[in-house]
């Protein structure tokens, strides 16, 4: 291969100018400054400054990584990339300079003066501060070209820790929170200070995740060969031990984690309910639903009627007690299902587009409804729902005369940790909190994803599937394609039934905005960004894109920007979302699959006789 | 029940000004292979699409055993036992092969979304039973070892094969093959070829192809017939075919007249 001693401006001049874009960008949107309260290791760089920084480091690795495989000189790559970096400083450069001869905050509000503070580096001078800028840029630039010669194995451990540093600095506050529970408070100090990651922390998380990283890529294949040599009656064990562990991390998960999290758990799990029962029509079946806030919107506000105990209660009205939120669970999903068979009927001849279209309005129409002054004696208009009350169980103190049997664990329970929380709700029952709700979330998850596994793999699913392939084709095999489309809206809606009805209860408040188009199009997103089809993706998508910025208030303002951006990068770079479903993996696995398939039986149906195995050759 | 499987009365289909398909009347010989030919344009597909209920029939009749086909929809049709193959392949291209062929059976299967979910035993005895007539399907269409493979990612000659696999997989009384050596090498076109011959030969299926490879369709069918602009100009055995001055002037062409004479 010869070797490129020139260096090519002209896509140099792009990549750099293309991530000279981001700084610019996010730094006039106000996203720089906002950002950049958040501290991602103490002292040491902010979120703010990440922004401005990290597309150089990636453009700079980019382009090395490019020049390097096409086989180009070690020192046109370094240089190219230092000038990738440098380009990309100008940009924003610029916009200090400009902004220096001309303020141009009444143009741009967020230009504010603590903006260009932070983009010069808190440097009085400004010609220091702008050198440093350029000069931190460029040399990103390089060190990302510098990463591009790490080999291969060390360079991934490199990216997983770093990752992994800067989400744990993200994340450092609620680590903070699940820590304070079981480490002393000076060690904790050690470890978070304020709402940042101490750096020696920071060092120690890179140090550890490097090394297991690394670990994982020279050995991790030696693991797994171990691990499938291993006798079937010892892998089903150790995968019994490892489903046991799960099961007992997510029991306690609500009481590791603190009231302020579990809430945010609630919501993704709600949204994962919701996901998994959206996945059924638009993943499986090909129907693009943009008004599945509808099938939501029903179940809670059928949940709000029959169980409020406010004047618009089912109670108040008739004069009777009001009904129990589980007899409501299975009214809540009928009804639902019931709209979603309802609002199947009207579309069942639109395709792609078009059906998206209509279902969009679909979901317009729920929310006006429940808004209308037509409605407003049964539900509310817009004041909504009120005092609609919390799930509740017998507990085993009503049951059982416990106090007098085990004093103890009643005391126990009184008390705050892991167990007692627990132990509370098994002696009272009450799911009062978001800590307690989540049970009743992560049943409704698990019951959603029993159903969904069950028909992946089924008739059903395959009737689905096939109509979303091609609908004439399915029709041809003997698909009733009505049937099977008013079958897939129905059970997708159930699941929104369901997580509509938990939300009503979980709020105790409802009113005709939560059920806006945002939902639908936050459910639609997480589909997509976890992969089509796929169920674990949803659960992955889920906590991306709700539970992340439940996380990071920072990002609250600028979420509908992020949403876009990474829908954006990912059908750029990875289109079949972050989990893909299992088709793909299985496809590689593909070969070995048939030969140990077992010796044919002959109990086969008398028009395909055994004799006529192999037909298909030729007979001379 | 008469000796044809398929007895098509006067059809007529419109396409506005267009007549795709005129006033044609056909017979269909229970156990036979026939062929329909003409020029692109002649209204075969359409005739194939009346059959198959994609197209609605604008007047006349179809008769299948003692069925009208008249008004029906595609699955209906293919419930009664027709099954077809598309020209341009149309498998359910993000499916494993097996798949394809499960979803082929459709048909036979009486397990409900609501037993799926309980999973009843009838439910499980039916899918286990689904999975077995596939997998003898795929070797029976030569694509052992490839049912894991996701339909689109097969190659064409596979995906011919796959797609007449999914057709049998409705244990259709009658099959209508679309053009199904359209794009195959001379070995390929043979080995289909003797496949179909076989189809009929052993399980007996009645067969009604569309083609445009000569030596096919002179090879195998019993009858032929020609279509041109929607109407039936000529029907009989291959040699007749063959030597019919009317086809020979207005389908075949003078060029194709002479090779099939140094053919013969």
């Amino acid at each position: 291969m010869h070797e490129n001693r020139t260096l090519d401006w002209r896509p140099l001049l792009r990549a750099g100018l293309l991530a000279g874009i981001v700084p610019l960008y996010t730094a006039a949107i106000g996203m720089v400054e906002v950002f950049n309260a958040r501290e991602v290791v103490q002292g040491l760089l902010t979120l703010g400054e990440m922004l401005v920084i990290f597309p150089s480091l990636v453009v700079g690795y980019l382009v090395a990584l490019g020049l390097r495989r096409s086989g180009s000189n070690p020192l046109v790559t370094l240089a190219s990339a230092l000038i990738a970096g440098f380009i990309a400083a100008l940009p924003v450069t610029l916009l200090v300079l400009i902004n220096a001869a001309i303020p141009l905050r009444g143009m741009f509000v967020s230009v504010t003066p603590k903006l260009i503070e932070i983009l010069l580096f808190e440097q009085e001078q400004m010609l220091t501060g702008l050198a440093l800028l350029i000069g931190a840029l460029t040399l990103a630039g390089g060190l990302g070209g510098l990463a591009a010669f790490i080999p291969d194995r060390f360079r991934r451990a490199l990216i997983v820790s770093l990752v992994v540093v800067i989400l744990s600095g993200l994340l450092s506050e609620f680590i903070k929170q699940i820590l304070q529970q079981f480490i002393s408070r000076s060690l904790l100090k050690q470890i978070v200070k304020g709402k940042s990651l101490t750096s020696q922390a920071a060092a120690a998380i890179f140090v550890v995740t490097y090394l297991v990283s690394l670990f994982w890529s020279t050995k991790g294949q030696d693991v797994k060969s171990w691990y499938a040599g291993l006798p079937a009656a010892q892998q089903r064990q150790s995968r019994r031990v490892w489903r046991g562990i799960l099961g007992i991390f997510l029991l306690l998960l609500p009481w590791i984690m603190g009231p302020y999290l579990s809430e945010v758990i609630d919501n993704v799990g709600l949204y994962v309910i919701m996901g998994l029962g959206l996945n059924i029509a638009v993943g499986w079946a090909g129907l693009l639903d943009l008004g599945y806030v509808t099938n939501f919107a029903v179940g809670a506000y059928i949940t709000g009627v029959l169980i409020s105990t406010g004047p618009l209660g089912i109670g108040a009205r008739l004069g009777i007690d009001p009904l129990n939120f589980w007899m409501i669970i299975p009214i809540a999903i009928l009804a639902a299902m019931f709209t979603g068979f309802v609002f199947a009927l009207p579309v069942l001849r639109m395709r792609g587009d078009y059906l998206a279209i209509a279902t969009l309005g679909f979901g317009e129409i729920i929310r006006l409804l429940a808004l209308s002054d037509w409605l407003k004696p049964y539900i509310g208009g817009a004041q909504g729902i009120l005092f609609i009350s919390k799930p509740d169980l017998p507990g085993l103190a009503e049951l059982l005369p416990l106090a007098d049997w085990a004093p103890g664990f009643v005391e126990l329970a009184q008390k705050k940790g892991v167990l007692s929380g627990l132990l509370k709700l098994l002696f009272y029952g009450e799911f009062s909190g978001p800590q307690e709700l989540y049970y009743v979330i992560l049943a409704g998850a698990l019951l959603v994803l029993f159903v969904a596994l069950r028909l992946n793999n089924s008739r059903t699913g395959r009737q689905w599937m096939a109509m979303r392939e091609d609908e004439d084709a399915a029709s041809a095999v003997g698909i009733d394609i009505t049937l099977t489309k008013v079958l897939a809206f129905t059970v997708s809606a159930a699941s929104g039934g369901l997580a509509g009805a938990i939300f009503a209860s979980k709020v105790g408040t409802i009113f005709p905005n939560s059920f806006s188009l945002l939902v639908s199009i936050n459910v639609l997103s997480l589909i997509i960004i976890g992969g089509m089809g796929s169920i674990p993706g949803i659960v992955v998508g889920a906590l991306a894109l709700i539970g992340l910025p439940e996380l990071l208030r920072e990002f609250s303002e600028f979420r509908l920007l992020l949403y876009g951006a990474l829908l954006v990068v990912m059908m750029l770079v990875r289109p079949e979302g972050l989990w893909p479903s299992p088709v793909i993996r299985r496809e590689m696995a593909a070969v070995e699959e048939e030969s140990e398939e077992p010796p044919p039986t002959d109990k086969g149906t008398p028009e395909t006789p055994q004799a006529l195995h192999s037909l298909w050759e030729p007979t001379d | 029940m008469s000796d044809n499987i398929l007895e098509v009365k006067q059809l007529v289909k419109r396409f506005g000004g267009l007549v795709a398909v005129d006033h044609l009347d056909y017979e269909l010989p229970r156990g036979s292979i026939c062929s329909i030919i003409g020029p692109n344009g002649a209204g075969k597909t359409s005739f194939f699409n009346c059959l198959t209920g994609f197209y609605s029939i604008d007047e006349g009749d179809v008769i299948f055993d003692v069925y009208s086909l008249k008004g029906l929809e595609p699955f209906q049709v293919t419930r009664l036992g027709i099954a077809r193959t598309f020209q341009n392949i149309r498998l359910f291209g993000n499916m494993t092969a097996i798949e394809n062929i499960m979803v082929g059976q459709e048909p036979h299967l009486h397990s409900s979304w609501i037993g799926t979910i309980l999973g009843t035993p009838g439910t499980r005895r039916e899918e286990q039973m689904v999975e077995e007539e596939a997998r003898r399907l795929l070797r029976f269409v030569g694509l052992r070892g490839k049912g894991d493979m996701l339909a689109k990612n097969l190659p064409y000659g596979d995906q011919r094969r796959l797609e007449i696999g999914r057709a049998l997989a409705s244990k259709p009384k009658l099959l209508l093959l679309d053009e199904p050596t359209a794009g195959m090498n001379p070995a390929e076109t043979l080995q289909t070829t003797q496949f179909i011959q076989r189809l009929r030969d052993e399980l007996g299926i009645t067969i009604l192809l569309i083609e445009h490879d000569m030596k096919v369709v002179m090879g195998i069918s019993e009858k032929v017939t020609v279509l041109d602009y929607g109407k039936k100009l000529a029907e009989g055995t291959p040699e007749e075919i063959q030597n019919d001055p009317r086809v020979i002037e207005a389908y075949l062409g003078r060029g194709a007249a002479q090779m099939m004479a140094e053919a013969a």
